[in-house]
């Protein structure tokens, strides 16, 4: 059916195109000034040919009309109709670019609105189904519940055998390893942007740079298999050398491979503020006598300071977002716990986790991944409306 | 007075070298972490790209095969392929008897040794009564203990094969008949839960599909909304509300978009589930924010006076912009349009939440069937079990690493050959 309607769309405009420039063609060769470029009149022509054709099909698509066989007779009657009546109505004194015109620019308007519609349709289907969850568990106990046991219970006796939604574990362990994340990016990341903007010679920084920019590149999923098959199995080892009980999905090793990946986002973003701290500065600050580490601690740092506090918000807001990572290394179990040697679960793991092979949309489990998004959702949202409102301020302020 | 000014003067130079090294450390450790990494996924990966074969005399039997003689290819399809092997293997070790040791034997080759040895009589009925050289498959643990890593020291009852395997296996190789080749079937077959068989074919090609419904979405809605924004809209609070709004999805998180999927395009319009087509349109919402500000920055570097030169000349403003701008932007566009493709190429999260988690053996023919992508593909293999999945796991991350790496190459090129500086 597709298909079908993309070709005959497809048909009907080129037919439509080839008779309206070849009409246009005619009447001036008959001695008719034409005050548009004979395109615009086979341009004209298509429109005419497919706008309403398209226009029928998506009706019928929608209002769900039977007959693939009738729709498509009458879309393609009505195209062919449309191109008559336009192929009609050339003659020269007809600017036939004012409309085509006129159309482009609704055209490109409307694609702009995708996406705000992208915007309207996540709000509208987090609400929506959150909502739903939110009808069977009350919003209370979804906010400040400390038992998180989504899944069907075996026993009648076990703890929250009607599933327990309470997320205050889920969050706590989502905080837990963006912590654990951000204290591996947030030191590396910002030390590389001081190092590459400040010391290094432009040579080692056209060649740093990228490269440090390859780990934002890298699928996520690779990150996850690193985590879990290299990464664990070797803290592991360790911590029982050490004496140590480490976890073999523990919060430490997500979040410490989280904090690699998410190293660039920092390291980027602050060597952009960095650099657009004005020389003028550093200059004033050198001039004085002190030495580039004091020029920047105390001078380039501080002014810079509202950059950076950006960059980290974004960067955590990435973090708590993130899903393959902690999907593979990150355990499933909602334990509330602030030890980084244990497992914690974190609410994309749990998304993931609710919604995979699982094909029922009625159950309160299923529901409960949208809630967790809608969580997720606002959140992120929120920690990127305020880094990006500090970049922009801070980038105002040496403007 | 001069002493204690120099003592404050070493100190300081002290905590600025101190200062400068960390910097210089911190630069390192990352650089480290990438070549860990990446060193670590090649070195797992690289083994899987050799298989392990055992060089056998194969006696084609008749009788076995084609008992009525009629060379008709559905009968010879059906033929006991698995026990003419099992014959090969008990000529070379005549004291294996017993049905219990026979299959045993036979046990140390891959199910995808018949397979081979089916196909290569099909394709030549003639050898059909002769006794031919075949190299005939290990199976995934045999694998294993002929690169050293199949755990011979742990107990008998904990590893996956046998005292008497290991030693026929042995002998095998002592006899100079276990030899490696190039697993060409890592790259041309499709799911297995033989690790041996397993390959990436299937997932490449959806990944195709994948993409191609991506590209064939938001290019064309990017480049037109950045067009819009960038050259006609009016600067008023609407717009600003807009370029805020695209600003922000471009850093909501992958795995809502495969929420909003999951409501929308499935549950909603019911497209199917598993299909590239509802992957790829998640995809496309996901890339289409980079596409846009990419277009946009394209647009903004061509110089006003292009624009004022068109329509100097009588132009119309969408002329302007689409017989002069936009041809120039052009190269700036697809640069990020390829880099808004690999990010796609990369992704996992959405399309577990939209079911393309599906075990695909053969590779689906168009974006309607059901298909898996790349790096789904290693998060299954990385989730199972067998250890022998390890490596494929790390060769399709080589194989992925490959496309992104082309991908990113070629948006390099791009921009070096065609970017004009104004």
């Amino acid at each position: 059916m597709l298909t079908l309607s993309i070709a005959i769309l497809l048909f009907l405009g080129a037919l439509a195109f080839w008779l309206g420039r070849r009409r246009a063609l005619a009447v001036s060769r008959d001695g008719g000034r034409l005050r548009a470029r004979a395109i615009y009149y086979g341009n004209f022509t298509a429109l005419w040919g497919v706008l309403p054709a398209l226009a029928f099909l998506l009706l019928a698509a929608i209002g769900g009309v039977p007959g693939r066989a009738l729709v498509l007779c009458s879309a393609a009657l009505l195209g062919a109709a449309g191109a008559w009546y336009a192929r009609s109505r050339i003659a020269p004194s007809l600017n036939a670019r004012v409309p085509v015109e006129r159309a482009m620019r609704s055209g490109l308007a409307l694609s702009s609105l995708v996406a705000i519609l992208t915007t309207v349709g996540i709000i509208a289907s987090l609400v929506f189904e959150a909502a739903r969850f939110f009808e069977r568990v009350p919003l209370s106990e979804f906010l400040f519940g400390l038992q998180w046991s989504p899944q069907t219970a075996i026993r009648a006796d076990q703890v929250g055998s009607s599933g327990a939604f309470g997320a205050i574990p889920v969050f706590a362990g989502t905080l837990l390893i963006t912590f654990i994340a951000m204290s591996v990016a947030v030191p590396i990341g910002l030390l590389s942007a001081v190092y590459l903007a400040e010391y290094a010679e432009p040579r080692v920084r056209a060649l740093v740079k990228p490269l440090l920019e390859v780990l934002a590149g890298i699928p996520t999923v690779v990150y996850g298999f690193f985590a879990a098959l290299t990464v664990a199995p070797t803290f592991r080892n360790l911590g029982e050398r050490l004496g140590l009980e480490v976890s073999s999905e523990s919060a430490l090793v997500a979040g410490g491979v989280m904090g690699v990946m998410i190293i660039p986002f920092v390291s980027s973003l602050s060597d952009d503020v960095i650099k657009a701290v004005p020389q003028s500065l550093r200059e004033a600050s050198l001039g004085l006598g002190a030495t580039p580490s004091e020029t920047i601690r105390r001078v380039v740092l501080p002014a810079a300071l509202p950059g950076v506090v950006g960059a980290v918000l974004l960067a955590v807001s990435r973090a708590v977002g993130e899903t393959m990572i902690v999907v593979m290394a990150a355990g499933l179990a909602a334990n509330l716990t602030a030890n980084p040697l244990e497992a914690v679960t974190t609410v994309t793991v749990q998304i993931v986790t609710l919604l995979v092979g699982d094909q029922e949309f009625d159950s309160a489990k299923t529901l409960a991944a949208f809630a967790l998004g809608l969580a997720l959702f606002l959140v992120t949202l929120a920690l990127n409306a305020i880094a990006l409102e500090v970049v922009r301020r801070n980038r105002e302020q040496y403007e | 007075m001069s002493d204690r000014r120099g003592k404050v003067l070493r100190k300081r130079y002290a905590a600025e070298r101190r200062f400068r090294r960390t910097g210089a450390a911190a630069v390192i450790s990352a650089l480290v972490a990438l070549v860990v990494l990446l060193g670590s996924v090649l070195w797992q990966g690289m083994p899987a790209f050799l298989e392990h074969r055992v060089r056998l005399e194969v006696t084609l039997d008749e009788t076995v095969i084609d008992p009525d003689g009629t060379r008709d290819p559905m009968l010879m399809e059906e033929a006991n392929y698995t026990g003419l092997l099992r014959d090969a293997l008990v000529a070379q070790f005549p004291e294996a008897s017993g049905r219990r040791e026979k299959r045993a034997l036979g046990a140390i080759l891959s199910p995808g040794a018949a397979y081979d040895l089916r196909d290569r009589v099909l394709d030549d009925p003639s050898l059909i009564g002769r006794t031919i050289a075949f190299e005939a498959l290990l199976s995934d643990d045999a694998d294993l203990l002929v690169r050293g890593l199949g755990g011979r020291d742990q107990p008998e009852t904990e590893r996956a094969l046998s005292d008497a395997q290991i030693g026929w296996l042995d002998a095998l190789a002592e006899r100079g008949r276990v030899v490696s080749a190039f697993a060409a079937r890592l790259l041309t077959s499709g799911d297995s839960r033989e690790p041996e068989l397993a390959g990436v074919w299937s997932a490449v090609v959806g990944s195709f599909w994948t993409l191609l419904t991506t590209l064939a979405l938001s290019f064309p809605l990017g480049v037109a909304a950045a067009i819009y924004l960038e050259e006609l809209a009016p600067k008023n609070r609407w717009t600003h509300w807009l370029e805020i709004n695209i600003n922000n999805l471009a850093a909501v998180p992958s795995i809502v978009f495969g929420l909003l999927g999951l409501a929308i395009f499935l549950g909603f319009f019911g497209l199917p589930r598993s299909a590239p087509l509802a992957g790829g349109m998640v995809l496309a919402l996901m890339t289409l924010p980079t596409v846009i500000i990419a277009g946009r920055a394209a647009i903004r570097s061509v110089p006003p006076s292009i624009r004022e030169a068109a329509l100097g000349v009588g132009a119309s403003q969408l002329q302007s912009v689409f017989h002069h701008v936009l041809p120039l932007a052009m190269p700036g566009v697809m640069t990020g349009t390829i880099l808004g493709m690999a990010r796609a190429l990369g992704e996992t999260a959405p399309l577990l939440m939209i079911g393309m988690v599906a075990f695909i053996v053969d590779a689906p023919s168009g974006p309607l069937e059901p298909a898996t992508v790349l790096p789904v593909q290693v998060y299954l293999w990385a989730e199972s079990p067998e250890r022998a999945f390890v490596p494929r796991t790390s060769a399709a991350i080589i194989v992925l690493l490959a496309f992104l790496v082309l991908m990113n190459l070629s948006a390099v090129l791009l921009r070096n050959r065609f970017e004009r500086r104004w």
